[in-house]
């Protein structure tokens, strides 16, 4: 079953990609949305990637998985990988797992 | 936060085969069910958020190999507390005070970051977990809600 209720879309401009991620994100829809946005990594080669979480509906711990897995990728690629948009919720679920000291978070929007 | 139990008011069963693409209506159910007691909005979202992780839990770890059956329980108290019990007959938790460290995992190569226990510990009252090597796991969660 592939059901999946977790979307994204991409743009890449000027060697950044950015990936707006919509919907929930838990561990079944990690599972495939993380192989789709490493194979657009892996194509596009952007120096930075950016995961914008403002039309997340729904995020656990999976997602924490999903961004630390992309911030490794872009790692090992000599990128980096940064956060836009985190709700509250997420921000919480980062800050439990000390992730706020590791991964930027872009500046907010107007 | 210790649930001073109430009277039982009102009660779930439900059964499903530990595939992934339940996780999502095991989390949605507990919460629509929850919703009698009239909790906040962030409370509901706290109860989902402690739901989906424990159910993941039973089909990550304790169903790894296999596809076995997740049991949820969820009783609603007249104090306006809940407790859900989410239970399998899977592998067990060798150690369950390992376990549930913040960033403990025993399957780094998922990507599995190590937080789902931390972040059922953060988002509701308290977590019980009791479980058997080999005979599976029961962990549950109790949270009050207080806004509305």
């Amino acid at each position: 079953m592939t059901n999946r209720n977790c979307k994204f879309e991409s743009v890449i401009d000027s060697g950044v990609l950015t990936v707006a991620l919509r919907g929930e994100i838990d561990h079944h829809n990690a599972v495939s949305v993380r192989g789709e946005i490493d194979d657009l990594i892996c194509r596009e080669r952007p120096k930075k990637t950016v995961l914008d979480l403002g039309y997340i509906d729904f995020m656990d711990s999976s997602g924490l998985g999903l961004i630390m897995g992309r911030y490794a990728l872009m790692q090992r690629l000599g990128g980096e990988l940064t956060l836009k948009n985190p709700n509250e919720r997420i921000l919480k679920i980062f800050e439990l797992a000390g992730l706020g000291r590791i991964i930027k978070m872009e500046e907010k929007e107007q | 936060m210790k649930n001073d139990k109430g009277k039982l008011v009102n009660e779930i069963k439900l059964k499903m085969p530990s595939l992934s693409v339940n996780e999502s209506m095991a989390r949605s159910a507990v919460a629509a069910f929850c919703a009698q007691l009239d909790p906040s909005a962030t409370e509901i979202a706290d109860i989902k958020c402690a739901v989906s992780e424990a159910v993941t839990n039973c089909i990550v770890h304790a169903y790894r190999d296999r596809i076995g059956v997740v049991y949820i329980n969820v009783k609603l108290f007249d104090n306006r507390s809940v407790s859900v019990e989410i239970r399998d007959r899977g592998c067990g938790i060798e150690d369950v005070k390992q376990a549930r460290q913040p960033l403990f995992t025993t399957d780094a190569a998922n990507e599995r970051s190590g937080m789902g226990f931390t972040v059922m510990e953060s988002f509701c009252d308290s977590v019980r977990v009791r479980s058997k090597a080999g005979h599976g796991s029961s962990v549950t969660l109790i949270k009050k809600f207080e806004g509305r």
